[in-house]
């Protein structure tokens, strides 16, 4: 039975999702069918849609109006918020996974936004563009100017990106507040990711962009 | 000599009016002495009645019922010409064949408050015990006492969970009480253009209304019924500010500016020389020619008194904690009278709860009454939310 059988009104439809993005699909491997999700920074709604057809119970906070209301207007749990000022409202262990997609980079306290999803959540998946990436160490070694790159074409001064890392930064962030890594991938230019078990500095200049599954390690 | 005209007299008699409180063109639920109504004022209201109107059929599983909630000086007639004023029903841009709730595949029901006045037991019925109109020896009642009513009514029509509680304003206010006395009950809360508690400027408002009302000397300390006369000029200029809560300054810029009324040049009098005056004297004039004065003030004291974590010992999260319910919250960028941030704080605390939540806020110039307008961006979204959970619900649609 497909999605528009089951509607039980006409006109306006909940767009049939798909084809997916790599790295969501990614992201989507790594969360166990069934279990209850917040993706924080959601967008369009891509990846909650992505999530809904494997059976997750499926959250999200847009930062966007337009954003959040085309995530409603598909049906989505969404919610206008902030990563950076809204997280604190939501308890302890209210969700098995908080997903923050391509948004570290965007918030104001990195740092503290990454201890507050594995508050909400008993496992994180972050994923974030990676300037350790061999074309953006180029472009500044080179042609001596900011980066830029089909994924992240804003100029400096317009970009909503404030924090960026690379690989690297953020496995030392993680480190640094005693988040376990339970699995780590880094994904090509084309979103797919570099299957071979390669050292960190590898995965540092040729992945462009990382994903993590975390979990709450021990107090260090 | 000022030329002063006062607000016009009503076209509809007020025996049109008067007939309805008692005889709705409605169908009515009556709760005999066995059934009072237990008021959070502490009486029993006994006996009374409930007057609503229903769209669509109930499945055989009773499964597809929608509650409708209606605002302060709404009533149950949503999607039908109005017994008395003979407009189109009040949320025909949001119910009907086509539109978000659709009759062809939900049963939709809408009952006029209790302290109504549209044939629902209020201050304007008949009191079986004095054979007079009840006016101010009617009990004080509150929205969880509307709710509670309403939960009566679901009882007898033989629906044990409603597929969704949809109101804006004060309705909006009536689906998150349901939401928080009865959170089995309500499989969905489409909560619009409202708040968990009234604010102060809010409540300033109504007192403002009120007191209007009451400085009518036809008012006679509500026993006006007694006399055969009505308030009309009070409740017309309760209507008349309480209107301009309803829009916004661009929306009132928009459709008036500065514009004269049918001249030229100002007539040097308190005449309405403006369009905007003759529009609100309009609005004040057409009102009461469908509202009782007593009722008007009831109601707005049931949402001055309205504060849902005021009942949960200050904490609005404990009002939902753990609900099942599916929610979305819609809120409009103009509206001043209930903010956006009023069901951010709504939001905030459904969060603090883990409810799965939908919040939107509309972009509109149209001020608190967007609600009611063919705002086609938030119809899309009541359809959509709607969709989703009638999915989630196992509803199918008859032409699915």
């Amino acid at each position: 039975m497909s999605v528009q059988e089951v509607l039980p009104l006409g006109g306006l439809t909940a767009e049939q999702p798909g084809p997916f993005r790599a790295d969501h699909l990614l992201v989507a491997e790594m969360v166990k069918p069934g279990s209850k999700v917040l993706d924080v920074g959601c967008g369009d709604g891509d990846l909650l849609q992505l999530l809904e057809t494997r059976g997750v119970d499926g959250r999200g906070i847009e930062l966007s109006r337009e954003g959040v209301n085309r995530c409603v207007a598909k049906g989505l749990a969404v919610v206008q918020g902030d990563a950076d000022t809204d997280l604190v409202n939501y308890p302890d262990d209210a969700f098995d996974y908080v997903i923050l997609s391509q948004t570290l980079q965007a918030t104001r306290q990195p740092k503290v936004v990454l201890e507050n999803l594995l508050r909400i959540g008993r496992r994180a998946i972050v994923s974030f563009p990676n300037f350790g990436f061999w074309r953006m160490r180029l472009q500044l070694l080179i042609g001596g100017h900011m980066p830029r790159t089909d994924n992240l074409p804003a100029t400096w001064y317009d970009t909503a990106n404030i924090h960026f890392c690379t690989i690297k930064d953020f496995v030392e962030l993680c480190d640094a507040i005693g988040v376990k890594m339970e699995r780590a991938e880094a994904l090509d230019l084309y979103g797919r990711p570099l299957r071979l078990r390669l050292p960190w500095w590898v995965w540092n200049m040729f992945g462009e962009q990382g994903v993590f599954l975390l979990t709450r390690g021990g107090k260090k | 000599m000022v030329g002063v005209k006062s607000v016009p007299s009503p076209a509809i008699s007020a025996d049109d009016r008067s007939h309805e409180v008692d005889h709705p063109s409605s169908q009515v639920a009556q709760f005999g002495a066995d059934q009072p109504l237990r008021l959070d004022c502490g009486v029993d209201l006994s006996p009374f009645q409930i007057a609503y109107q229903t769209y669509g059929e109930l499945n055989a599983d009773r499964s597809n019922a929608i509650l409708i909630c209606h605002a302060l000086t709404g009533d149950q007639h949503v999607a039908n010409e109005h017994p008395v004023t003979g407009k189109s029903g009040w949320w025909d841009t949001l119910v009907g064949p086509g539109r978000p709730l659709d009759p062809r595949h939900y049963f939709v029901i809408c009952s006029n408050v209790i302290g109504g006045c549209m044939g629902s037991t209020g201050p304007a019925s008949i009191n079986p015990a004095t054979g007079k109109v009840w006016g101010l020896d009617f009990p004080v009642i509150t929205i969880p006492d509307m709710v509670r009513a309403q939960a009566m009514l679901i009882d007898r029509l033989g629906i044990d969970t409603l597929f969704a509680v949809v109101g804006g304003s004060m309705g909006g206010m009536q689906v998150l009480q349901w939401t928080a006395a009865y959170p089995k009950r309500v499989y969905s809360a489409l909560a619009i253009a409202c708040s968990t508690r009234h604010s102060a400027q809010n409540i300033a408002f109504h007192e403002l209304g009120r007191q209007a009302v009451m400085a009518d000397p036809d008012w006679h300390n509500g026993a006006y019924a007694d006399q055969g006369i009505h308030p009309h000029r009070g409740l017309a200029v309760a209507r008349m500010a309480a209107h301009i809560t309803y829009l916004s300054d661009a929306a009132l810029h928009r459709k008036f500016g500065r514009r004269m009324q049918d001249r030229e040049l100002p007539t040097f009098s308190f005449d309405a020389d403006f369009q905007v005056e003759s529009y609100l004297r309009y609005q004040g004039s057409s009102f009461v020619e469908r509202f009782d004065a007593n009722s008007y003030l009831y109601l707005t004291r049931a949402m001055d008194y309205f504060d849902i974590a005021g009942d949960h010992g200050g904490v609005l999260a404990k009002a939902f904690a753990d609900i099942e319910t599916r929610f979305c919250v819609v809120s409009f960028t103009s509206d001043w009278l209930f903010p956006t941030s009023e069901s951010r704080a709504l939001v905030h605390a459904l969060n603090a709860s883990s409810a799965r939540v939908s919040f939107a806020e509309i972009e509109t110039d149209r001020g608190h009454d967007a609600f009611l307008l063919d705002v086609p961006e938030f119809l899309d979204i009541s359809r959509a939310f709607l969709q989703s959970a009638g999915k989630a619900r196992g509803l199918t649609g008859k032409e699915g």
